[in-house]
This record gives structure tokens, C-alpha cells and sequence, in this order.
């Protein structure tokens, strides 16, 4: 039997082939647990202030969103605890290799110094708590991505640990990624190896919409898909991937069906404006098809199938979708319902893990 | 292949241009820094009329803020949506082998030997919708080729 | 320059008539709303001028339409006579709608804002209404002050020509924020509609993940922060308040509005208890409520998807729009191409903004 993400449970599929998850989540279960990684002033700042480290997630605490029935442990909040990821994700759905995100805010740190200790012991809890205590486990890298040099110095640090295979962007950011304030955080990707994972939320303090600040969270969630597109304006047109041939992005729970309209309206504005960014040579949908990969959860459906089925025809090519549970967070649907099983069987493959495979030379 | 005199050289200096109807065609002559140049005037994107936009600088970066700049005032951006032709080619920036506009080999040409030639068949003196052009001997005049 | 230009007239006017939802009408300099404004606020611009949030300035290559600038040298698209003859009578066009951007609606000062606005809508009338039986107007708002702006509202609302009132397309607030309620009162009692026009600056910066760099950004922006103004007046429940209020995306394209409306109702599905007062799905309120200009049409990879497109976002509320003089118009003879057949064109290019805009149009 295996466990569809609301809790009720489904017969397993009869051809039993591998998955790769590209999006689950590990959780800080409280500032303490990152104690034995901290050094000692932060402890004692923690300890004696009303400071307890950033915000450990960009969701609303206790909405179903944020964690699916079954996903809260006793002892801490939904995605804390390493038992019940195996016990609800790793083990009933067979999945071969999980890579962990943790959403914990450094990017709401404004102080580069806890930003920086606050990063390094969240990197270091991960190697302790999640990659080492299970081999189908991969993790992304936290950095400071708030201050670029600051966040290359952390990749130089973890970044050959074999455990950490990307490094973890906050979609909403101060500036978007592209700019040329991040090169030394992508020459530090590049010389790594590392994809660069974009992931829904973000704590940057500057607002989410370009008019400011929505009254509901329904908003930003929904709103969240335009601000992936505004980050792949800046990266392709700032020639990231020009200057970084090597680098890869996967967008994390970005949502996949707006890319379509988002590559259409971004060739057109090219052939009219390529002058002002004479370094993208190509048409701006030949990067995305050649460098970016987005994980399928929330799959953001239309009514129709057939109307799902054009949308990924639009996006072009086998190789663009990742599967995600993104585990422990709750979407409309499971994509291992409504989406895998009416695929034909090569892209159903391709998605479930043979991109991931090559996005991240997983072996 | 019918040959049309256009205008006398000295009506479009450098970094001029006439736009002529010439076999019931709208084209652009250019001249650019002495040598000229003719383009179909209607744009392969939307119809726009191409030869009324402007003449740049070719831009190229091999990486972002490295810019080359080289060929002033060979490269024509459409009046409309800006699309970059090549002046002397007609390909378009973009997709330089599927998308090209219509060019027109330009002649300068002395006034003796169009005046002598003018009962010549195939050699056909003047545009015929837009101007006319009284030839006469001692000028420099500008041809170009059109197919019929 | 010596150039030699000769008009290339198109064909005969055999073709069928257009209603065009978006011409600009541009003033040569400021000057010309001298005769506007007060003596107090002809002082105050001429000795402080416009004063907006600054910091916006992206180079661009292009503006107008090169071939659109008057013989007389002033500014293309700022003479009535000359956009009658190289627009109206050129294409065709029954009836068109004015909407001029200028630095009304952006003053930090209120009084000065108010006094400009007013000043705008003079002008049109002046200079462009009583001069140009086939054109019709938008009425200009200090929109970031409601009171201000619903007086203004109740100026011009007697006055049949003026069809609609504009926003820009990134308010200092999402559109749907309470703060713009009055104004959206006063519309539906008059039966104006309320477009938003694409650009501009409220002060925060034009993405959700800051400042970009180019103007090829900036120019792919609009269809995300228009996506983040419908999310906003339909999630915050502005139909559900005005009944009767319709909306207009001018200059955002279309491509991108089925997947905002599946995001929507998949949103709509997880998070709905947030948000009580709503109490039909988003995309119902989307094609009840919201009309799309044309401009800049999109351009599929796939040229039959266009079609498909347009039935998704619902062919009765697509409505052609040129956006005269600017570079990146459209032109009424290509943009929709002939072979989605006479009875989609004819809805695009007349039947649908006769629909929308009633008796103001053609009364
Ligand atoms: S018509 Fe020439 S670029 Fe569009």
C-alpha cells in the first residue's frame, strides 16, 4: 500500500520503477537543534535575548499547506523528523533518492553574521541529522544568499560534501538572481557542480508582488509562479548561463504550467530588444529547454486533461519535469495520481527519475 | 531582371536615404558611408515599413558587459517592433536564414551611357510611379535591379 | 539625415471597421497642460515638476514608432490630426480609446497628483474629444487617493466619452487592496470600467524578486504584475463586493491567463478557508469580470496554438488593441492573424469591446 499525500492509502502501481524526489523537506525542530553547530556567543545571544535564530519556514504555521495529515511528530513541526519522512514518503513509494530542502530563513537575517553561523549550522545539522543518517538521502546547500560573497564562502565550504547536490535560492529575493551582484555565488555553483535550486517562499522583506503587498496568503502562494518568471527574466537575460555554461537551475514548487506563456512572451521581447543584452544569442526558450528543470508539484491543473497534456507539449521535450512529493507540504493534487499515470510510459519515466539522474549525476 | 534609374547620386548623401516605388514596390536606398545599399521597405514580422527605422551599430558580447561594437550604421531596426536587419545582406538578426528581407543590388552609373542606352530593351530608364528622372549626360545616377 | 519618404498607403477601405482599446495620446512636453492647470499648479510645475518615486530608468533602444512622428517635429502620437489620418483613417478604426501615459497618477504630492490628473482630462477633451468625433477616453485618476480620485470620477462621469478609468499596471497596492475600493464604487455606479495599463512604478521594486537590470525585463514584466493584480482584486474579493464592476488588461498580452486561472482554482481548492468571502471559483470571476487587449499579441511557438489560447481565456473577452504610436504596437491588418477566420476576428476587432463598453462607445 502506499500513502497518497492527504493520508489515505492507494494499492501500488504494478511496474515498480524507480523514483527520484526532488523536493521533500527537512524542518529545524527548534533554535536548540542547531546548538552542537553554533558558535558559542550565538548560543548565548539565542539563550539570553528574545532572538531564537530566523523563521524555520515560509508558511503559514498550521495550514494544511504547510503539513499534510499524518506529517506532524509528536515532539516537533511537520517535516522535523527523519522517521516519518521514510515512514510516510521513502519507504511506501519506493523512492530511490530524496533530495532535502530546508527552508530555513537565512534569508531574513539581516545581520551577516548570524546569517553566516545561522547557515553553517544548518548545513552541518543536515549533514548530521539527514545524510548521514540515510544513504537515499541528498540535501541543498543554505547559504546567505542575501550576501553573495558570503554565500560563495558556504558553497566553498560544503560544497564537496557528496551528500549536498545543489544549492538553495529562495525564489523571492532583494535582487533578482541574475544580477551581477551574484556572480561570486555562481562561479561558486559552477566550480562546484552544484545545481542551483530555486524554491518557492522566501523572506527577503521587500514585497512579493511588483504592487506591494498582498492581504492573504492565498495570494502569495499564487502569486509565488510570477516571481519564478521574474527570476528567469534576470538570469537569462543578465547571461548567467553564458558566462556559467556548466551551471543548472530546477525550479522547486514553482509550478510548471505558466512556462509556456512565459517562453513565448520572453522570445518575442527578445527579438525586439536583444540589442540591450547583445551576450544571449540565442532565443531565451532555448535556455530554459537546455538549462532549467521544474519538479511537477503543484501541478496547477486544468479541468481538462487534454488541456494538460497541450501544456506539456508547449513546454517541449522529455527531459524538463521533475517529480516531487514536496513533502510535508499538501498541494491540491498528487501528481502520482493525476499526472504520472496518464503520461505515456517513456516521459512517466523520465520524470519520475531519469532527469533528476541527469540534472544532478546522481549514480 | 528590369534596371531602374532611381534618383542622381547626390540626393541621398551619406547616412541618407530615398524611399522609391519601383515596379510597384516600396524599397529603401540607403547610403552608407559612400556605398549604397537597397532594402524591400515591408518587414517579414508584421508588415511594418522597415526601411523608415533606424540605422545602427552591430552589438555583439561574447560574455555579459564585454560589448563589441563594429559596423556603424549597418544594421537597420525596424520602424515597428525593432527586429535588426543586416543592411547588406537583408538577414535578419534573429534568424539570419529563415527570416530575411528582399535586397537590391544598387549601381552608380554616368547619364552618357543611361541616355545612350535608353532605347535598349531591359534598360529602363527612370521609376515610374514616384519620379521621374530626366537623365541627362553629365550626372551620376543610381540603378538598381527588380525583378518584374 | 536627408531622408526622402514617401507614404506607403495600404489598401482601400473596404475592410471592416475596428474599435481600437488602446491608442496613446502623448504630450510634446509638459507645457502643453499650461493651459490646464491653475496658476498654483502651473507655478508648482513649472518651479518643482514632477515629482514621482524615482529610480526606474531602463535604457531602451526604442520608443515610438519611428514612422510615427508628425512633420511637424513634435512628439509622435501628440497630434490629434496627424493619429486621425496615420491611425484612424489608415486602418479603418470606427472608434478608439485614448489612454495618455503621463506622470498623473504617480505625484507624491496628493493636491499636485489631483490638479495634474484634472489637468489631463481637460486636455483630452480639448485637445483630442471635441477635436476627433471617433475617439473616446480614460479618464486619468489620482488613484493612489481614493477621495481624490472619486471626485475626479464624478467630473467626468456624465461626460458619454469617457469609457473607462486608468490604472497603471504596478500601484503602490495590489489592485484588489481596500484603500482602491471607493474608486471601483464609483466606477460601478457609473458603469465606467477600470483598466490597467502596463508599466509604471509605485516605488517598490517592479518584480517580486526586485530591481532588474534591463528594459527587455522590465518589458516582460507586465504580464506578472498584471497576473498579481487579478490574483489581487479576485482573491481579495472585489467582485464579490462590486457585482457589476469590469476590469481591463491593457498592453499585457493573454498567453499567460489560463495557467493563472488553473493556479487560481487549484489554490481556490487548498486554501479556501482563508478566504470565506469568496464564493465562486476565481476563473468564474476572471471571465465574468476581466477583458484582455490583444496587444502585444502573443506568438506561439506552435502558430495553432493561438487559437487554442484564445478559447481558453475566452474569445468574447479578448479585444484588440493597437497601443499607437509606441514601438511595440500592433498592426491592425496582422496582429490577429486571418486564419482564425472572420467570425473570431470580428468579435476581437469590434463586437466584443462594443459588448464591454455599451453606450459610452457608440452612444
Ligand atoms: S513589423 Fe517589423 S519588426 Fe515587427
Amino acid at each position: 500500500m502506499r500513502t497518497r499525500q492527504d493520508g489515505t492509502s492507494v494499492a501500488p502501481g504494478s511496474a515498480a520503477t524507480a523514483l527520484i524526489d526532488c523536493d521533500v523537506h527537512s524542518t529545524v525542530p527548534r533554535v536548540e537543534a542547531l546548538f552542537p553547530y553554533l558558535p558559542p556567543h550565538w548560543i548565548e545571544h539565542v539563550n539570553q535575548s528574545v532572538f531564537k535564530g530566523a523563521g524555520t519556514t515560509y508558511y503559514p504555521p498550521r495550514a494544511p499547506i504547510t503539513a499534510r495529515p499524518g506529517s506532524i511528530p509528536p515532539d516537533g513541526p511537520a517535516g522535523s523528523s527523519l522517521d516519518l519522512l521514510r515512514e510516510q514518503v521513502l519507504d511506501p513509494l519506493g523512492v530511490e533518492i530524496a533530495v532535502v530542502n530546508c527552508l530555513y530563513a537565512i534569508d531574513s537575517l539581516h545581520n551577516p553574521e548570524a546569517a553566516v553561523a545561522f547557515a553553517r549550522a544548518v548545513n552541518d545539522w543536515q549533514i548530521a541529522e539527514w545524510l548521514e543518517r540515510d544513504t537515499r538521502l541528498r540535501a541543498s546547500i543554505v547559504v546567505p544568499s542575501q550576501l553573495p560573497e558570503l554565500a560563495a564562502q558556504e558553497i566553498a565550504r560544503v560544497g564537496d560534501h557528496p551528500g549536498f547536490v545543489q544549492v538553495l535560492l529562495p525564489v523571492r529575493s532583494q535582487h533578482p538572481y541574475g544580477s551581477r551582484l551574484f556572480r561570486p555565488m555562481w562561479e561558486a555553483i559552477a566550480e562546484h557542480h552544484l545545481v542551483a535550486g530555486i524554491h518557492f517562499g522566501g523572506a527577503p522583506g521587500n514585497p512579493p508582488f511588483p504592487s506591494g503587498w498582498p492581504s492573504y496568503y492565498f495570494e502569495e502562494y499564487a502569486g509565488m509562479a510570477q516571481v519564478f518568471q521574474s527570476q528567469l527574466a534576470s538570469i537569462i537575460s543578465e547571461g548567467v548561463f553564458d558566462l556559467f555554461p556548466t551551471a543548472r537551475i530546477a525550479l522547486l514548487e514553482s509550478g510548471f504550467t505558466w512556462l509556456p506563456a512565459f517562453m513565448w512572451r520572453f522570445d518575442k521581447e527578445w527579438r525586439n530588444l536583444r540589442r540591450l543584452v547583445p551576450w544571449v544569442k540565442r532565443a531565451p526558450s532555448e535556455y530554459i529547454r537546455e538549462y532549467v528543470r521544474l519538479t511537477i508539484q503543484p501541478l496547477d491543473a486544468p479541468a481538462e486533461w487534454r488541456d494538460m497534456e497541450r501544456t506539456i507539449e508547449q513546454i517541449g521535450g522529455d527531459h524538463m519535469l521533475l517529480f516531487a512529493t514536496d513533502y510535508p507540504h499538501l498541494h491540491t493534487h498528487d501528481p502520482l495520481d493525476t499526472l504520472l499515470p496518464h503520461l505515456p510510459d517513456a516521459l512517466a519515466q523520465r520524470i519520475r527519475s531519469e532527469n533528476a539522474r541527469e540534472l544532478y549525476g546522481l549514480v | 531582371m528590369a534596371r531602374h534609374v532611381v534618383g542622381r547620386v547626390e540626393e541621398i548623401p551619406p547616412g541618407g536615404r530615398k524611399i522609391i516605388t519601383v515596379a510597384g514596390r516600396s524599397i529603401g536606398i540607403f547610403n552608407v558611408h559612400g556605398e549604397f545599399f537597397a532594402l524591400r521597405n515591408r518587414c517579414p514580422h508584421q508588415g511594418g515599413p522597415l526601411c523608415e527605422g533606424l540605422l545602427w551599430g552591430m552589438l555583439h558580447a561574447r560574455v555579459p558587459g564585454e560589448l563589441e561594437y563594429t559596423r556603424a550604421g549597418e544594421i537597420l531596426t525596424c520602424a515597428w517592433h525593432g527586429w535588426e536587419f543586416d543592411i547588406r545582406t537583408g538577414q535578419s538578426w534573429c534568424d539570419p536564414e529563415r527570416l530575411r528581407v528582399r535586397r537590391y543590388d544598387v549601381h552608380v552609373e554616368p547619364g552618357d551611357t543611361l541616355a545612350a542606352d535608353t532605347p535598349v530593351p531591359g534598360k529602363v530608364p527612370g521609376p515610374y510611379i514616384a519620379e521621374t528622372y530626366p537623365v541627362v549626360a553629365e550626372g551620376q545616377y543610381l540603378v538598381i535591379e527588380v525583378t518584374s | 539625415m536627408a531622408t526622402t519618404l514617401e507614404r506607403t498607403t495600404r489598401q482601400a477601405r473596404t475592410k471592416p471597421a475596428i474599435i481600437d482599446c488602446d491608442i496613446h495620446n502623448e504630450l510634446d512636453s509638459e507645457r502643453d497642460l499650461y493651459p490646464f492647470l491653475s496658476d498654483r499648479w502651473r507655478t508648482h510645475l513649472m518651479t518643482y515638476g514632477m515629482h514621482g518615486p524615482s529610480g526606474a530608468i531602463y535604457p531602451r533602444f526604442t520608443n515610438r514608432r519611428a514612422d510615427a512622428f508628425p512633420p511637424s517635429g513634435r512628439e509622435a502620437g501628440s497630434e490629434c490630426a496627424f493619429t486621425s489620418v496615420q491611425l484612424l483613417d489608415e486602418w479603418n478604426i470606427a472608434c478608439g480609446i485614448l489612454n495618455p501615459l503621463t506622470g498623473a497618477g504617480s505625484q507624491l504630492n496628493p493636491e499636485f497628483d489631483a490638479a495634474l490628473a484634472t489637468a489631463v482630462n481637460d486636455w483630452q477633451v480639448a485637445e483630442w474629444l471635441d477635436k476627433e468625433p471617433r475617439l473616446r477616453a480614460s479618464i486619468i485618476l489620482p488613484f493612489e487617493h481614493a477621495d481624490l480620485a472619486v471626485a475626479e470620477i464624478e467630473r467626468r462621469a456624465r461626460d458619454p466619452r469617457f469609457v473607462q478609468v486608468q490604472f497603471t499596471g504596478r500601484p503602490r497596492e495590489p489592485m484588489g487592496r481596500r484603500k482602491y475600493w471607493p474608486i471601483y464604487e464609483a466606477c460601478a455606479t457609473h458603469g465606467l470600467a477600470v483598466m490597467s495599463h502596463a508599466f509604471g512604478s509605485g516605488g517598490q521594486p517592479i518584480t517580486g524578486c526586485g530591481w532588474p537590470s534591463f528594459y527587455i525585463e522590465d518589458h516582460v514584466g507586465p504580464s506578472q504584475s498584471m497576473q498579481a493584480n487579478l490574483i489581487s482584486l479576485v482573491v481579495e474579493g472585489v467582485f464579490e463586493r462590486f457585482p457589476t464592476l469590469r476590469v481591463v488588461s491593457a498592453e499585457n498580452g493573454f498567453a499567460w491567463v489560463p495557467s493563472l486561472m488553473w493556479r487560481l482554482d487549484n489554490t481556490f481548492d487548498l486554501l479556501r478557508d482563508e478566504t470565506p468571502h469568496l464564493t465562486r471559483r476565481p476563473s468564474e470571476y476572471i471571465r465574468d469580470h476581466v477583458w484582455f487587449c490583444t496587444q502585444p499579441v502573443e506568438e506561439p511557438h506552435r502558430p495553432e496554438d493561438l487559437r487554442w489560447l484564445m478559447e481558453q481565456v475566452g474569445i468574447d473577452h479578448l479585444i484588440f488593441a493597437s497601443d499607437y504610436a509606441h514601438w511595440d504596437w500592433d498592426a491592425p491588418d496582422t496582429a490577429i492573424p486571418a486564419r482564425l477566420g472572420d467570425d473570431v476576428r470580428r468579435k476581437i476587432y469590434y463586437d466584443n469591446a462594443l459588448a464591454l463598453y455599451g453606450d459610452r462607445l457608440m452612444g
